[in-house]
């Protein structure tokens, strides 16, 4: 740790509101190993955050273009030939790019966004500065993490241009489907990069998910227990956890599919005649890959939402001016989910054949994630209670997640529960319940994380007036987009049709089609203004002037306002209580470094 | 581009451009005026369009309810016996969930409105009680035992064996359509082999209908009476179907949402399903009042890029138009090999269905 024995040397002749400057001359930082090859965890977690940015605007691009088709079949869009050329023959986007534009939507917003953009960023920025310590655990494999991101996302991208197209067979890439060349011409190269850009990207999720373990169980500050930790960085934990043992899986079953593609095995394939021919694989089992996949597909969506309830739980305490409602039944719940997460991911599988006997155990198991899921819930319904509620944009998105995550997640109850599942799986029903529960709702959690830790990762804030137009439609297009998607599942329309025109009992349905998509397209470009916010503000938004600016207890912001690499200047401070006391005895606030008052009421 | 693009490009960056100044200039006016004062409306406005949100927000799941409800399947109930049973786990699932729904929904916005930052209020201290806590551990654990314990009932219903009785019918998945099997007289499925499939020979499920030396197959004489028909299927009503589902290349799935039932069909494992039509077609185009009603098998599970034709149609008749249709069915082997066919006494052979064309190019 050269950075902070160099700081603390520094310490006693700097004065305390000197910040970057003082070490930036000391190490000599170039403009590469600054911004670009940073070991500062804060810089990494802007790295992810923009390159997280920008997939979302280029997934978010894709729904609109699949959404013009969904809404206007007949239509004709000369633009969308000008831009995708042969996918768009005559103004028509074709079913080869449609189911492309589908699966890529799918793979970049779970992976390069939700779990990248989301805990990449803010498990980042938040481990470091609220545990009370100068960086990660090992600040090089947290940049290697970052740029073998990188290197997945731009493999990835390259897939968008090879001839045959990107893979096309949905974003969980089932064999036979995804083992085929023959099947789709998406499951030809453009898979194979698919494949490869995968494993890089479980290659950045683990360095990072290590780090993130080592940092948070090794690199606490004085006085800072386990149970004085914010619930960020529980969740943080329990997600890195959840990677740690879930993406290896994932990576194995990869592993099997190229064998599968390109030396001739069978783990996934048998009795298949395809394009005329009878192929020679034997014995294989198509539904082994669903399990390993789905090993990790299911806690994969706690990865994306465990997060955003972290950041939220904060961030309904700060500006209720209240402390979180049952922190310890918080920390409880969390961590029953994240084992619960590891044992039900059988729930995507109960049409598949799989033993009814087997999948019973699997219901149960499932409705029982409802129970944490609640109590997080009625907490979070009690910490606003009685409180005294800023409407900052990061709460209005706070309290929008807790609106979505309650809609998505009572959906779940149908589609877990399998007898209910047999008639909505793989229909529109499904599309409403995860996009609501885990998309729209991590993106919330993720947007009040940006709005709230904004000033701390830049010095300045965000717009107000362009934050709260954000939220208002981006809530009301997101109800507006996916409740009409809960009938239109419940007449059983299957997800995945590029066009439902020779369909007797699907077709009536072309108006709200329609109505969804013109307000999809409506939500994508007010985020664009979100975008065009965030990068205005950087460098023209309204100065931070004070170091507390959300009047909260977190360690983050005892930082100077524009921390150098090392965070603080002088010694880590310590910490004496836990990071919910707003409101005790009379206090608008208790910073978790103040020391225990002599006549502080012993309440927790 | 078309000058109609341009022209919404350009409403569009206007709009921004609009929106963005007057953002920027809000922001402005708030130090004017004084942050505080500015913060203090902003909390106002913003608390009160929460409870705006939430009265337009319950009206809103009202009228798509009713706006929508009729196009759902519940309106005219499950085409299927066992369909009824999922429906009423619908309608109990529904109740439960909406009335948590409602409550909690209200509970979060009207704290919001009501709850919001005032001059001079303070926050009640409030960090835990494990009272309260308790309760909502209990309650909707209940709650979920309830719906798990009839979830499960009706799922072993559902996925119990078929009946003695019930009507057997082979489905095979391919890209993109579907190839029906019927087991003919002696009621029992031939043996079939992916490597004996050969659509140009009229084989287009791997029946074995002679020895093959190289492939160490032998032929199996249960095939030769088995009708091969596709896209459409026949079925009795009242009477139970027994499906076996099977596919020629990837993962496809027999989705039936009129009865309420769905099985992936995947390559190499046979997986099964079975149903009681209520109605039969005719019938059903009277209850829903569409003369062009027909039972459709869709296919739910992504399977290339001609996922979303995959259409079958499952024809629900009484049992005499079964037997009709029945007699009228040529085996499959005799289709292929019309110089097999024992010579039938004077049979009609003017009306030989056309329905029985074994070989089908893909789309």
């Amino acid at each position: 740790m050269s950075e902070t024995t160099h700081i603390h040397e520094h310490v006693t002749s700097v004065p305390h509101e000197a910040h970057h400057e003082v070490h930036h001359e000391h190490h000599h930082e170039t403009f590469l190993t600054k911004y670009v090859f940073s070991q500062d965890h804060k810089t990494i977690a802007k790295q992810f955050l923009i390159t997280g940015m920008f997939w979302a605007v280029l997934g978010g691009f894709f729904s609109v273009v699949f959404r013009l088709q969904l809404g206007f079949p007949d239509a004709k869009f000369p633009w969308l030939e000008d831009l995708l050329g042969e996918w768009a023959r005559g103004g028509q986007l074709q079913p080869e790019a449609y189911y492309a534009l589908v699966t890529m939507h799918g793979t970049v917003l779970v992976f390069f966004v939700l779990t990248a953009g989301l805990s990449g960023t803010f498990s980042n920025l938040l481990i470091p500065l609220q545990c009370g310590a100068r960086d990660m655990a090992s600040p090089f494999l947290n940049m290697l993490s970052y740029w073998f991101f990188f290197i997945a996302s731009i493999v990835m991208l390259s897939s968008l241009f090879v001839q045959t197209g990107p893979f096309s067979g949905g974003w969980t890439a089932y064999p036979p489907l995804s083992a085929l060349g023959q099947a789709s011409p998406g499951s030809k190269v453009g898979m194979d990069l698919w494949l490869v850009s995968m494993a890089l990207f479980v290659v950045s999720a683990l360095l990072g998910g290590l780090n993130y373990i080592a940092t948070v169980l090794n690199m606490r500050t004085k006085g800072m227990s386990m149970t004085r930790l914010p619930l960020t960085i529980w969740a943080f934990f329990f997600t890195a956890v959840l990677g740690v043992l879930s993406f290896p899986v994932l990576f194995s079953g990869f592993i099997l599919l190229i064998f599968d593609r390109h030396f001739g095995t069978s783990f996934y394939l048998s009795d298949i005649y395809i394009n005329g021919q009878a192929l020679p694989n034997e014995g294989g089992s198509a539904i082994l890959y669903q399990h390993l996949f789905w090993f990790l597909g299911h806690p994969e969506v706690y990865i994306i939402l465990l997060p955003a309830m972290g950041m939220v739980s904060e961030i309904l305490s700060v500006n209720s001016r209240k402390p979180i409602f049952g922190y310890m039944a918080m920390i409880g719940s969390l961590f029953a989910i994240t084992i619960l997460a590891f044992l039900v991911w059988a729930h995507h599988m109960f049409v598949t054949g799989l033993n009814p006997f087997l999948g019973a155990f699997f219901v149960l198991l499932t409705l029982l994630i409802a129970v944490p899921s609640a109590i997080k819930v009625f907490n979070w319904l009690t910490t606003i209670w009685r409180g005294n509620i800023r409407f900052t944009p990061a709460m209005m998105f706070a309290i929008g997640f807790v609106s979505l995550f309650i809609s998505g997640g009572l959906t779940g109850i149908f589609l877990g529960n399998s007898a209910l599942d047999i008639h909505l799986h793989d229909t529109y029903f499904v599309i409403a319940h995860f996009h609501i529960v885990m998309g729209v709702a991590s993106m919330f959690g993720m947007f009040a994380g940006i709005y709230h830790w904004y000033p701390k990762m830049y010095g300045r804030y965000l717009n107000n007036t362009l934050g709260y137009v954000h939220f208002w439609i981006t809530m009301v297009g997101a109800y507006l987009i996916f409740w009409p998607m809960h009938y239109t599942g419940l007449a059983g329309m299957p997800r995945r049709y590029y066009d439902y025109s020779i369909w007797e009992s699907f077709k009536r349905f072309t108006d709200i089609n329609q109505f969804i998509s013109i307000v999809a397209i409506i939500v994508f470009l007010t985020q664009i203004l979100f975008i065009f916010n965030f990068f205005y503000s950087i460098w023209k938004g309204r100065k931070v002037t004070t170091q507390n600016p959300w009047g909260a207890n977190t360690l983050e912001w005892t930082t100077p306002i524009n921390p150098g690499h090392g965070n603080w200047v002088g010694e880590i401070p310590e910490v004496h209580r836990w990071a919910y006391d707003y409101g005790k005895d009379g206090n608008e606030f208790i910073s978790q470094t103040t020391p225990v008052g002599e006549n502080e009421s012993k309440d927790h | 581009m078309s000058a109609e693009t341009y022209l919404i490009i350009a409403a569009a960056l206007l709009v921004f451009i609009v929106i963005f100044q007057i953002s920027k200039a809000s922001e402005y006016v708030s130090v004017l005026k004084g942050e505080e004062k500015s913060k203090q409306q902003n909390n106002r406005i913003n608390a009160f369009l929460m409870l705006g949100f939430m009265i337009i927000g319950f009206i809103g799941v009202w009228y798509c309810n009713h706006k929508m409800y009729k196009s759902t399947l519940f309106f005219h109930g499950s085409a299927s016996v066992e369909g009824e049973k999922i429906d009423e786990m619908f309608m109990l699932t529904t109740a439960v969930t909406g009335l948590v729904f409602i409550i909690t929904q209200f509970l979060l916005f009207f704290f919001a409105w009501k709850y919001q930052a005032k001059e001079g209020k303070k926050a009640f201290y409030f960090p835990h009680n494990n009272k309260l806590e308790v309760i909502w551990t209990v309650v909707p654990a209940i709650f979920l035992a309830v719906l798990v314990v009839f979830g499960l009932r009706f799922w072993f219903r559902i996925t119990s064996d078929a009946p003695e009785n019930a009507l057997k019918v082979e489905i095979t998945g391919k890209q993109f359509g579907w190839i029906m099997r019927y087991p003919g007289k002696d009621k029992t499925f031939g043996k079939r082999n992916f490597k004996a499939i050969s659509d140009d020979k009229g084989n287009s499920l791997g029946q074995l209908w002679e020895d093959n030396a190289e492939l160490k197959l032998k032929a199996d004489k249960a095939n030769f009476d088995d009708v091969v028909t596709t896209q459409t299927m026949y079925v009795v009503k009242g009477r139970p179907v027994h499906l076996i589902i099977m596919s020629r290349d990837v993962i496809h799935d027999v989705g039936l949402s009129h009865f309420r039932m769905k099985m992936d069909a995947v390559p190499g494992i046979p997986t099964t399903l079975w149903f009681t039509p209520r109605y039969t077609t005719k019938e059903m185009k009277e209850i829903t009042g569409n003369p062009d009603f027909v039972y459709e098998i869709s296919c739910d599970q992504m399977c290339g890029n001609g996922h979303y034709s995959m259409k079958g149609i499952i024809e629900v008749v009484t049992q005499e138009e079964f037997d009709v249709w029945m007699a009228k069915q040529k085996p499959s082997y005799y289709v292929a090999n019309p110089d097999k066919e024992p010579k039938a006494p004077a049979a009609d052979t003017t009306k030989v269905p056309t329905a029985t064309a074994a070989v089908i190019k893909g789309k």
